[in-house]
């Protein structure tokens, strides 16, 4: 039986960015933007899920994020997670990433007598893929990065294939560690059908004025399942290492590009406009 | 010793990698600017063979840490190497490649030492920042611009870490150009004594297989990439008989590959590869900026789109206002003729 820590991220959709998603100063709008269960921690689920299936294992989803993160909490109830944890507190707002870091760490440490932490390679809004190095060396564990598969895992080992720059490398590690998965490595479960049920109206307290609180405290059967909030208290975090003030990068400016027409030159559709177009780049070479 | 801008040399098979040859040529620039010496750091196992390379591109000082345990890269000896190094002699800036290896390393290491990081700068600077902060105006002078596409690429952010040393950014392969010296150059090595204690070992790289990309993205002086707008597999075909006929290799953007038309060997962007070919014909491609920082510098950019008002066609050179399962079959066609 392994325990297992799944590190989760609730973010926005910068694959279906609208007209709407940028603020006329150039700023992101991020309250027109969806958001969604940022892809590769879904394979990191799975990931979690398999050794479940095949080991047997306690797995508890974490993440860190303003209250509405308690969807991706849900969402990975529904897919199997045996507990969840929301990591929420205005002190962790806009934490870079050794700031994110840090408070995840701290939260990893209180549920303590991990195995495996797995987290997903990056997250598609930022790409940084730093969180889960950081984590590691906070909590001084080993790390096995960009994993697209668990080769052979035993109580005390692990072996995996990681993605190189060439090709892959076959790695063999001691546990605890830290992994972090891509893309490639599965294809995320549909949610179970038992644990949709069981789950569905799992809710965190921080989110409860959504709804009617008269519904907590009712006595039916579908008394709710409250998803377990900490906020930096909780996890004993020095404030200052928190959020915006634990972060040692700072956004000097964002801009939104401004492309510059240069020599542009529009050619007709046309049998003639691309005759010319073609004539063009044989004449100089460039084809042909 | 004046607080140096280090680039830490990154070895793949025992050859040093194209970025952190790259990221030395930055690193001179950014020295220059600071009036401070460009260094090196190198990790493995017998890594006097490569000093002359690292001088002849640009380095003035070597850190070199040769060791037995550090034959292969694993990330807690490495860790440990780097950050005593770091300690030691109170770099202003560290830069790593953005390769796989790189970024397992660098945020580490961050972490470790509580600095800022800055992941896939598509350039680097140095300036002034000024901070507002209750009511005060803090000023700091020549201080790292780090400087990333960021939001999945829709808007350019500059990232600075003021208060924190060393300030230190990661950057893709093929970003920065390489500044090789026309005389050889030689300077000081500081060898590194590594004590690597055998609690750290605690990863062992069972074997290490090399699998041929499935495109090789800098061998062609031609490429075609195909986006979004191509909607299925099937019309994408056509980029790969556009890019047959004119003697190309084939290029994709981001949604494409995520979309599952291509894999991802042919990504184009800030998150893939970045391409200078003389001939890049963008199809389909609405141009996001996560895109356009890997294909920008392209000598001759043709733009292939139904939408009008597409960014891509701001930064192309020729524009196709059109569909690409019509347009696409109709070049072929008068290519054809015309060569005969």
């Amino acid at each position: 039986m392994f325990k297992i820590v799944v590190l989760v991220k609730q973010v926005p959709d910068t694959k279906n960015i609208t007209g709407d998603a940028m603020k006329a100063d150039g700023t992101v709008n991020r309250s027109a933007l969806p958001t969604i269960f940022n892809p590769e921690d879904l394979n990191a689920l799975e990931e979690a899920l398999k050794i479940k299936d095949e080991f047997g294992a306690e797995i508890i989803v974490l993440t860190m994020g303003p209250p509405n993160a308690s969807n991706v909490l849900r969402k990975s109830l529904f897919r199997g997670a045996d507990d969840v944890i929301l990591l929420s507190d205005i002190k962790f707002s806009a934490a870079d990433t050794l700031a994110t870091s840090y408070a995840l760490s701290l939260a990893i440490k209180k549920i303590g007598n991990f195995d495996l932490i797995i987290g997903g390679t990056q997250a598609i809004d930022g790409d940084t893929a730093q969180v889960g190095p950081q984590t590691a060396e906070k909590l001084k564990i080993n790390q096995l990065t960009f994993i697209d598969k668990i080769v052979k895992l035993t109580k005390n080992e692990i072996i995996v294939n990681r993605t190189t720059d060439f090709g892959y490398e076959t790695v063999k590690a001691k546990l605890p560690i830290l992994l972090t998965i891509t893309g490639e490595a599965n294809t995320p479960r549909p949610y179970s059908v038992k644990q949709t049920l069981t789950y569905k109206n799992a809710i965190s307290l921080i989110e409860k004025h959504d709804y009617d609180d008269g519904y907590l405290e009712s006595d039916n059967d579908d008394k709710p399942f409250i998803i377990t909030n900490w906020n930096h208290e909780d996890i004993n975090a020095d404030v200052e290492s928190c959020g915006l003030s634990g972060s040692p990068t700072q956004v000097k400016k964002i801009e939104n590009v401004v492309l510059e027409a240069g020599n542009y030159k529009e050619i007709e559709n046309s049998e003639d406009g691309l005759k010319m177009l073609i004539s063009e780049l044989m004449s100089e070479h460039i084809i042909g | 010793m004046k607080n140096e801008v280090l680039v830490y040399i990154e070895l793949q098979n025992n050859k040093i990698a194209n970025v952190s040859l790259e990221l030395l040529g930055k690193a001179q620039d950014l020295a220059e600017k600071l009036s401070v010496k460009c260094g090196a750091i190198i990790l493995g196992e017998k890594t006097d063979q490569h000093h002359k390379t690292i001088f002849e591109y640009g380095a003035d000082v070597i850190y070199s840490a040769d060791n037995l345990s550090l034959k292969n890269y694993t990330p807690m000896p490495y860790t440990k190497t780097v950050c005593d190094i770091i300690e030691e002699y109170k770099p202003e800036i560290v830069l790593y490649g953005a390769t796989v290896n790189g970024r397992d390393l660098a945020p580490r290491i961050a972490s470790k030492l509580k600095t800022g990081l800055t992941a896939d700068c598509t350039e680097l600077q140095i300036g002034d920042y000024e901070k507002k902060r209750k009511g005060e105006v803090k000023k700091y002078e020549n201080i790292l611009y780090q400087i990333r596409p960021a939001f999945g690429g829709n808007i350019i952010a500059t990232i600075v870490s003021p208060n924190h040393r060393p300030q230190m950014a990661t950057v893709r392969s093929g970003v920065m150009k390489i500044n090789k010296n026309s005389k050889t150059k030689s300077g000081k090595v500081i060898n590194i004594k590594t004590d690597i204690p055998q609690e750290l070992l605690l990863s062992e790289i069972i074997e290490s297989i090399k699998k041929e990309k499935s495109v090789d993205l800098n061998s062609s002086s031609i490429v075609i990439a195909g986006g979004m707008g191509l909607g299925t597999k099937e019309n994408f075909k056509l980029i790969h008989k556009l890019a047959e006929t004119f003697g190309g290799v084939v290029g994709a953007s981001r949604a494409a590959v995520d979309a599952g038309l291509i894999n991802s060997d042919h990504q184009v962007g800030q998150t893939g590869t970045t391409v200078q070919p003389k001939l890049y014909i963008a199809v389909g491609i609405s141009g996001q900026i996560q895109h356009i920082a890997g294909m920008s510098n392209s000598n001759r950019i043709i733009a292939i789109n139904t939408d009008k008002d597409a960014p891509i066609f701001k930064i192309a050179h020729y524009g196709i206002v059109g569909d690409a399962n019509k347009v696409i079959p109709k070049l072929i066609e008068i290519f054809q003729k015309l060569k005969k």
